[in-house]
């Protein structure tokens, strides 16, 4: 039970470490002035996973460190980088742990191609079950 | 129905049970390592974080000798008990950098007053800047960074004691 | 006392059960008539798991705290109402909730089960005693829920404000009479395929569990889903969370179960398929109760992590999924399937359907477990989440949708009439909605579009098979059947108008300022420390208007002392369109407040399409009973009528 509550903590996004005494970034909070560059950010940041939570998007967590991950986004994008650099950046230093969107990579592949397969391998399986020639 | 395809069923469910048992034996750790070991550190200046101590660059860390990056905090409760050991290798010999992650200079100097001093340089990184650039996420961890400024090793947690012999090990091959 | 009455009448089930497996395994190996045997035991058991229930139920509320259970998980001074819930609010509970939902389900089989074949039911009584006797090994073994503690504390130890939710206490058993019904269909599958009297009969007998397991899935994640938007304070609904996946799988595989019934109860076709997926349905059920129990995939929901508890559950999975899938393999050469259908036909478009919603299924299934499997493979660790979920399971979604509208239109066997004609006014519907779409809303994207668009198409088409007839004449079960596909239209396009229409606004503000999110204005008039029974809490006042005449809301940041938590009390507001959604975070160094607020059209929708789904199955329910009911005529005493 114990665990339960300490796992609902997370769920109001306490983070697993100390509180430092300092506010947040200016960017974790604020929203780009232009909309189409927060648009952009906020993308991004619903891609990029939390380091320090149970499973949760830095647009979704309370840490700090989230929050640092926002400003950090908010301000490259308000520079003019595009979101896959941004994102790559973040892959050379975390991994592609961090990108809850799979990557281009060959391990991702089978993720990508696995509707296509299943669809294929289900349409076989029913092959014999629907009519397709009249009278057949 | 072929007997193949009748068969599929329990072979995917074998396949299944056995990546869930491998996964229960071998749990998985909550610490998301740095994937720049092995690579260059990247390019940063920081701030200074306590007027006694000149600050960190990444320039300043490729002396030719191997150093240990220490990133800490104040309000890090492991990194109290950890200064401790900081200050054991700093006594071998070993030199040590300190980046103190969101925190006020009064703070740090407060924490170093506290608990000692092992750093020959320190920098403040106040919105965890330079933490991300290196891959780190979490206080305290240590780089290894060799004398031509490559990131060797990196220690998550803090160092304790028992861990001396390797980190100095580590950082003999680094050399 | 209470205890350990409770325990005995544990153990005396779990014979019981043993005895039940035992006289299946004599009835379907000799001649011997143990009909009626099975029958009374199967109801003992039940009677003697809901006595053991009670009494677990009955030391939570008087607070027993000799009871470890209870120390660990309750407190005096907790409202009574949630004194009870505690019962089932952790592991060993939960576990004894599931296994008395198990047995009082094989009970319920055995009394009013009628239209099963005899030797059929005696099997699936067996398979299903079978089942329960793994989950009391695993409760009276690894988990007993009555082990005491000595000496007695004074008080327990849990009081976590956190936990006292209506929502959170009231959640799990609507989830686990949905997971657990579906062993009904998984035990009478078995239970076909080891006599081979796999049979429109049988699908007759097995649709009201289904109907009815899924009804408690369906309204169980959508209340869930609501809880999760109001408490987690960011205005997200789904999160592809591990556990929240988990409780998905099983509702696709009984969705599709449902539906393949359907088929074999029309035709006697789709025998393999239908047997497949009421294996695979409960099979689900077990392995989200092992993901979310074992601790080895990270989530925000995971309710316990003990590795050794999931090695059990993984062990008793293994068992009983291996060995429905050997049965049938073995069995699968004896079913025979009849001959194909027209291409254009219910049936037809049924398979379709059963083929697409086994895809998500199988995409949802492989992208929560990828991660593990390509760190089992080679080490590496990547994230698989929302956006691969959204991006691959929204389209195929969108697919099916378009063919709900369309399939209840035909007819059995083939479709002679023109269906396409009777699709003009839904489809010049949604090309209407796609025009105003584009007109109105160029920027959204394309994904969203497609919602509105198809769930217009949808809302049209559904309510076709109603239409041309009298209505209150229509039976029940297609007033179900309507009502359940017009939800699946709503729910729709309240998700695609949330996707397409939120506005979201962050800012610090001052008191006196005002924001402006999508067409309101809030004025964050003033920021107050405030108090509860155990919490303090920093609250914002929000005075929010569009137009004329002005709301209050009153977000709150609460802090928690036993155990120190803070938690985000969203204020929210509900309109005729929409939901105002605001939360107050944080001050910063200039003494503003961190504010976040939403403007969500039509969200509400999202959950009434939920709802409208259950209703529909409701109504489909009680039509199909009604109608056996009157096919009965005088009730059957079967403790006198003799099988022949």
């Amino acid at each position: 039970m114990r665990r339960l509550l300490i796992l609902l903590a997370l769920v109001a996004a306490q983070p697993l470490l100390a509180d430092s005494n300092l506010p947040p970034a200016y960017w974790a909070n604020r929203q780009l002035p232009d909309p189409k560059e927060e648009a952009k950010a906020q993308a991004l940041m619903e891609e990029l996973r939390c380091l320090v939570c149970q499973g949760q998007s830095i647009a979704d967590s309370d840490a700090e460190l989230a929050g640092d991950m926002r400003d950090l986004v908010r301000r490259r994008i308000a520079a003019g980088e595009k979101p896959g650099d941004i994102r790559a950046w973040l892959v050379q230093r975390y991994g592609t742990w961090i990108s809850y969107k799979p990557t281009a990579e060959l391990a991702a592949w089978p993720l990508w191609l696995a509707p296509i397969a299943l669809l294929i391998i289900g349409a076989w399986l029913i092959r014999r079950r629907i009519k397709l020639k009249a009278g057949s | 129905m072929s007997r193949s395809l009748r068969f599929t069923p329990l072979a995917l469910l074998l396949l299944i049970v056995l990546a869930l048992i491998w996964r229960l034996a071998t749990p998985t750790s909550t610490n998301v390592p740095s994937k720049l070991e092995g690579k260059a550190l990247p390019n940063f200046t920081l701030a200074e974080a306590v007027p006694s101590k000149p600050t960190v660059s990444a320039a300043d860390l490729a002396t030719g000798e191997p150093r240990i990056v220490n990133i800490f905090a104040s309000w890090c409760v492991p990194c109290v008990s950890e200064v401790k050991v900081l200050q054991e290798l700093k006594g071998r010999g070993v030199a040590i950098d300190g980046i103190a992650v969101r925190d006020k200079p009064q703070d740090i100097a407060e924490f170093l007053a506290r608990n000692g001093n092992p750093y020959e340089r320190i920098g403040s990184d106040p919105q965890s800047q330079v933490q991300i650039s290196l891959g780190s996420s979490g206080v305290p961890e240590s780089f290894i960074v060799d004398g031509k400024g490559v990131i060797r090793y990196q220690h998550i947690g803090p160092i304790e004691q028992s861990d001396v012999p390797m980190i100095l090990a580590k950082l003999e091959q680094a050399r | 006392m209470i205890a350990e009455a409770g325990l005995a009448a544990l153990w005396l089930a779990a014979g019981l059960a043993a005895f039940q497996f035992f006289l299946m395994i004599l009835a379907l190996r000799s001649d011997v008539e143990v009909t009626r045997a099975m029958r009374s035991i199967a109801v003992v058991q039940g009677t003697l798991t809901l006595v053991a229930f009670g009494m677990l139920l009955l030391v939570f509320a008087r607070s027993d705290m000799s009871v470890e259970l209870v120390f660990a998980n309750s407190n005096s001074a907790k409202p009574f109402i949630y004194k009870v819930a505690g019962t089932w609010g952790n592991h060993e509970g939960s576990m004894l909730m599931w296994v008395t939902i198990l047995a009082v389900a094989g009970a319920f089989v055995a009394l009013f089960s009628r239209r099963t074949g005899e030797r059929t039911l005696i099997a699936g009584l067996g398979s299903q005693a079978m089942l329960a006797l793994g989950f009391y090994a695993f409760l009276l073994i690894a988990s007993n829920p009555f082990a005491r503690l000595s000496p007695a504390p004074p008080d327990g130890q849990g009081l976590n404000p956190l936990l006292q939710d209506p929502g959170l206490a009231f959640h799990p058993p609507t989830l686990y009479l949905g997971y657990v019904g579906l062993s009904v269909a998984f035990s009478l599958a078995v239970g076909a395929l080891l006599t081979g009297e796999v049979d429109a009969r049988l699908a007759r007998a097995m649709r009201p569990w289904v109907l009815g397991a899924w009804i408690l899935l369906t309204l169980g994640i959508t209340a869930g889903s609501y809880w999760a938007y109001y408490e987690l304070g960011w205005g997200g609904y789904w999160f592809w969370d591990p556990v929240e996946n988990a409780s998905i799988m099983p509702w696709l595989a009984a969705t599709a179960l449902l539906h393949s019934i359907n088929v074999l109860a029309a035709r006697g076709a789709l025998k393999a398929w239908t047997m497949m997926l009421a294996v695979i349905a409960f099979s689900m059920s077990m392995v989200g109760t092992f993901l979310v129990r074992s601790g080895i995939l990270t989530s925000v929901h995971a309710f316990a992590i003990d590795p050794e508890r999931g090695t059990f559950l993984l062990a008793l999975l293994s068992i009983y999924v291996g060995a429905a899938f050997i049965l049938f393999a073995v069995r699968g050469a004896t079913l025979k399937e009849g001959a194909p259908f027209e291409l254009v036909s219910r049936e037809s478009g049924l398979v379709v359907n059963n083929l697409i919603l086994s895809v998500i299924l199988g995409i949802v299934f492989l992208g929560t477990l990828y991660p593990l499997f390509v760190e089992a493979v080679s080490g590496e660790k990547l994230s698989v989440g929302a956006p691969y979920f959204n991006a691959v399971a929204g389209p195929l979604a969108l697919v099916l949708a378009v063919l709900v509208g369309i399939g209840p239109l035909l007819s059995w066997r083939r479709e002679r009439r023109p269906v396409l004609k009777q699709l003009r006014i839904p489809a010049l519907i949604a090309a209407t909605a796609l025009a105003i779409t584009i007109i109105l809303a160029p920027g959204i994207g394309i994904l969203p579009r497609l919602g509105l668009v198809v769930a217009a198409f949808l809302a049209a088409a559904g309510i076709l098979p109603l239409v041309g007839r009298n209505p209150l004449r229509a039976p029940l079960a297609t007033w179900g059947m309507v009502v359940a596909h017009f939800g699946i239209a709503v729910a729709l396009a309240g998700m695609a108008a949330n996707a397409a229409f939120t506005s979201e606004r962050l800012a610090i503000a001052k008191t006196g300022e005002t924001l402006s999110v999508g067409p309101w204005l809030v004025q964050l008039q003033d920021v107050t420390p405030t108090a509860g029974k155990n919490w303090t809490a920093i609250e914002a006042q929000l005075r929010a208007s569009r137009g004329s005449g002005a709301v209050t809301l009153k977000p709150q940041t609460r802090y928690f002392s036993d155990p120190p938590t803070e938690t985000n009390e969203a204020a929210i507001r509900t309109f005729w369109n929409g939901q105002l959604y605001t939360v107050v975070g944080k001050s910063d160094s200039s003494g503003g407040w961190q504010l976040r607020l939403w403007w969500k059209p039509f969200v509400t929708l999202i959950w009434l399409g939920g709802a409208l789904i259950a209703l529909g199955g409701a109504l489909a329910m009680l039509g199909r009973l009604l109608r056996m009911r009157r096919r009965q005529g005088a009730s059957v005493d079967w403790r006198r009528k003799s099988y022949a």
